[in-house]
This record gives structure tokens, C-alpha cells and sequence, in this order.
């Protein structure tokens, strides 16, 4: 079984593996970054054994390539992925999720009467890291990082 | 994005709020000067504020500028499905400045951050009334001669009022001693609780305004006990009339001491208090003129040298 799924990710010549996902939360990365209107092979894979998380999930992309602001954009859902990029067959880069100081446009505030709730604009949020909490850039109020609604 | 804008005084450091106190004291000398001739301050009340309004406008009057605008939210575009930055776009148009009073918190940041014009925050839902909090500063600058070390005790609703927690966190800078009263269920938030712990201010919390509890205070900063923010009826019941002042309470009230109310009272303040020297809430309202006199004019870039020219 192991054999297999090695196999599978070796198969990507040039791209991206978001690997040590958790399994409930692969779908909502595909529509993070948009993948499923990826034009270029896309593979994923769900509850694959793992190690660290018991079950895991994996996306591999092949021809993409993923900016550190859209990487970014994972920190909210699944702050301990890791992403290793593939040329030619190999591992010729791993990078992490990196929580930003600021999110825009990502994140709902869970506050009703909040201006970003009834206004068509973005919402801002400034990340306490320490603490895990992120606070509303309009209205002030915080909220716990993990338990943030996706826009 | 217009960075002159008054959205709020959280920020604001201790050397702002002096200056800004000063020029208000300035105003206080001679209200009537003609620094905005010319000028059109345009007061959108997205949410009805009669006390807020007429202050303000006064103070543009005051300042000899001319006042556009709406008291009532349902005469507004916003009722026929415009959004605020539609409004505020429009309104740039006409006025060097505009003063606005929304429901929804957050409305004028995002104001100030769409508008060509200044925005001054005349209150944003239940997160901040900055204007409220500069005329509560001046009115204790004014009766105590200073800021620094003094007691102060927030009494009422003291979880959803607005106006405490900005006073609040205004007063950091002034090593303040607070002292919460309040029943259990309108007990100041943890929140701010840890705002105080965070900045080195003392704090103690009391469920009952006594006389002995206020004997040490130098301000008395009222407010509503609102029914409407009682889930359980019955203890409303129970505290509403704990929490009321009449005149034989301040016996032991030290000289100094001034009542602050920032109105509208309702019965949380009995009328034989009225007439006691210690009572400053008329004269507090009074002082939002020239503290708004102030804000209007710092915005549009006019210094306190200009002022005492």
C-alpha cells in the first residue's frame, strides 16, 4: 500500500504536492485555490494512512506553481501542510503554510452587525498568532482562528 | 483613504488628546469663530441620534460653515437598496466633510477608507463613539484640572455600554484607578478587564452603589440600565433599582467629586441630584460642542495655532 502511494506522487514530472492534509479538509483546499478549474492533471487522494494524522489527504497538481499569498491562503484551514515542488521528478523544494499578518477577502466576520456583512467589500483581519485569534480590521471584534468561517 | 479622519481615539496618543482637549478649551473661550467660512459639513444619521446631531451641527454653525444632510434614515437612498459606499461617494461630492452616524460597527472605518473627505465617527453601532469619549475626557479635564490618578467609577450598564469601554480605553494613558459597579449580568467584559491588566490599571469590581462604595471617587460616570438588555426579566426586576443615585447617596462624596451622565438618563439618576453642585451632566453635554468644535476643525487640517490666532 505504501509502494502505491509513493508511486503515485513520484509520478508528477513538474508541480505541486500539498501533502499532510487532513482528509476532511481536501475539498476545501481544491476550492481554495480554485483547482477544480485547473486546466493540467490533478490527483487527489483521501484517507491515505499516515503517520502523524492517521488518515490524511493529498493534491498533487501537475505545471503549477503556488505564490507565497496563495500558500498563505491555506493557513486558515489547514495551518500544517506542506507543499514539496517537483521538477523533473524531484523534490527541488518543501515549503510551509505561513499565517500572514493580515488576511483579506478569506475570512467571514461572525459578527452579524459587522459593515463587512452587509456591504459588497472585502473583509481584513489582523492575525495574533500567539494568541490565535484573528480581529476584525471594521468592527473590532476577535474570533478564534480555527474556528473561522471561509467566505 | 483620507487619514485625517476621526474614526476612533483608540489609537490616539496622550500628546493628541491633550492637544485636542486644548483647542476644546479654546472653543470653550469663544465658541463663535468663523474658521470653516465657506466650508459644508454634510451630518449622515444612518441611524436616528438627535443629541449627537444637534451637537455637531451646532458646532459647524458655530464655526461658520454650512450644514447638509439627513436625521432620518428612512428619507435615504440606503432604503431603496444603495449601499454606504455609494452614499458616501455621492455625498463627497457637496461636502469638505462629513460626519456620520451608522447602525452597523465598522461603517465608518470603512467609510474613512473609501471617502476623498474626512469621515468624523459620530457612532458606529456598538463599537465606538470617539466624540462622546473626547467630551468625557475634557469634562473630567475640566472639573479635576488634570487626567492623571484619578478615581474612576463606571456605574450601570457597563457590558454593552459604548461609552465606558471607550473612556475607558482612553484613559490608559492617565493611570487611572477604576472601580466597576455593576449587577453580575452588565459586569464590565473580560475583555477590557484584561485591557486593564494589560496597561497596569487597578481595577475593582462591586455589585452595589453604596455610599461608602463611592465615598473615594472623583468622577461618577452613570449610565443606563436598559431593560432591553435583560435576558431574564426577572433580574431586571430584581436589580433595576439597585443601581439608581439619589442625593442623600453623596454625603460621603468627596469635594471634587462630578457625576457624569452621558444621557439620556431615564430614572438612573433621582431629580433631587439635579440641583447638588457634584451633578455635571448638562455641563458635560455642553462640553461635547467644543469638543466637537475641535474634531471638525483638527480634520480639516486647522491647528490650535490657527485657533488663537
Amino acid at each position: 500500500m505504501n509502494n502505491k502511494q509513493e508511486l503515485q506522487v513520484a509520478a508528477l514530472r513538474n508541480g505541486t504536492v500539498i501533502d499532510h492534509i487532513p482528509t476532511d479538509k481536501v475539498f476545501t483546499i481544491v476550492s481554495l485555490l480554485n483547482l477544480q478549474q485547473s486546466t493540467t492533471p490533478l490527483t487527489i487522494g483521501i484517507n491515505l494512512l499516515s503517520k502523524k494524522l492517521g488518515s490524511k489527504g493529498i493534491i498533487k497538481v501537475s505545471d503549477r506553481f503556488f505564490s507565497d499569498e496563495e500558500i498563505s491562503r491555506l493557513s486558515v484551514v489547514a495551518p500544517n501542510v506542506k507543499l514539496n515542488i517537483i521538477r523533473d521528478y524531484e523534490v527541488v523544494e518543501k515549503k510551509q503554510v505561513v499565517i500572514p499578518e493580515i488576511l483579506k477577502g478569506l475570512v467571514k466576520c461572525h459578527n452579524p452587525k459587522c459593515i463587512t456583512n452587509n456591504e459588497p467589500m472585502q473583509t481584513i483581519f489582523h492575525v495574533d498568532k500567539e494568541q490565535g485569534l484573528i480581529t476584525c480590521h471594521y468592527c473590532g471584534k476577535n474570533q478564534e482562528i480555527d474556528k473561522a468561517k471561509l467566505l | 483613504m483620507d487619514n485625517s479622519s476621526f474614526v476612533t481615539i483608540a489609537h490616539h496618543t496622550k500628546e493628541k488628546i491633550m492637544y485636542l482637549l486644548q483647542m476644546a478649551e479654546e472653543f470653550e473661550k469663544c465658541p463663535n469663530r468663523k474658521l470653516l467660512d465657506g466650508r459644508i459639513v454634510a451630518t449622515l444619521f444612518f441611524e436616528p441620534s438627535t443629541r449627537t446631531r444637534l451637537s455637531f451641527e451646532t458646532a459647524a454653525n458655530r464655526l461658520g460653515a454650512k450644514v447638509i444632510g439627513f436625521a432620518d434614515p428612512k428619507v435615504t437612498s440606503g432604503t431603496k437598496g444603495e449601499t454606504l459606499k455609494d452614499t458616501i461617494m455621492m455625498v463627497s461630492n457637496y461636502a469638505d466633510i462629513i460626519v456620520m452616524r451608522h447602525y452597523l460597527e465598522g461603517a465608518a472605518r470603512y467609510a474613512s477608507e473609501i471617502a476623498p473627505v474626512p469621515i468624523v465617527n459620530a457612532g458606529d453601532g456598538s463599537n465606538q463613539h470617539p466624540s462622546q469619549t473626547m467630551l468625557d475626557l475634557y469634562s473630567i479635564y475640566k472639573t479635576q484640572g488634570t487626567l492623571e490618578n484619578l478615581n474612576i467609577f463606571m456605574v450601570g450598564d457597563l457590558k454593552y455600554g459604548r461609552t465606558v469601554h471607550s473612556l475607558l480605553m482612553a484613559m490608559r494613558h492617565f493611570n487611572p484607578t477604576f472601580h466597576f459597579i455593576a449587577p453580575e449580568s452588565l459586569a464590565m467584559p473580560n475583555e477590557y478587564k484584561k485591557f486593564c491588566q494589560q496597561n497596569n490599571l487597578e481595577f475593582t469590581e462591586h455589585t452595589e452603589l453604596d455610599k461608602e462604595v463611592i465615598s473615594n471617587a472623583d468622577i461618577l460616570y452613570m449610565t443606563r440600565v436598559q431593560k432591553e438588555r435583560f435576558t431574564d426579566l426577572m433580574e431586571y426586576e430584581r436589580v433595576k433599582d439597585s443601581f439608581l443615585l439619589n442625593n442623600a447617596m453623596l454625603e460621603l462624596t468627596k469635594p471634587n467629586m462630578r457625576i457624569l451622565h452621558p444621557l439620556p438618563r431615564v430614572n438612573e439618576i433621582a431629580y433631587d441630584v439635579d440641583d447638588n453642585p457634584k451633578a455635571y451632566y448638562f455641563q458635560q453635554a455642553k462640553n461635547g460642542l467644543y469638543a466637537r468644535e475641535a474634531i471638525l476643525c483638527d480634520v480639516l487640517g486647522i491647528t490650535l495655532d490657527d485657533i488663537k490666532r
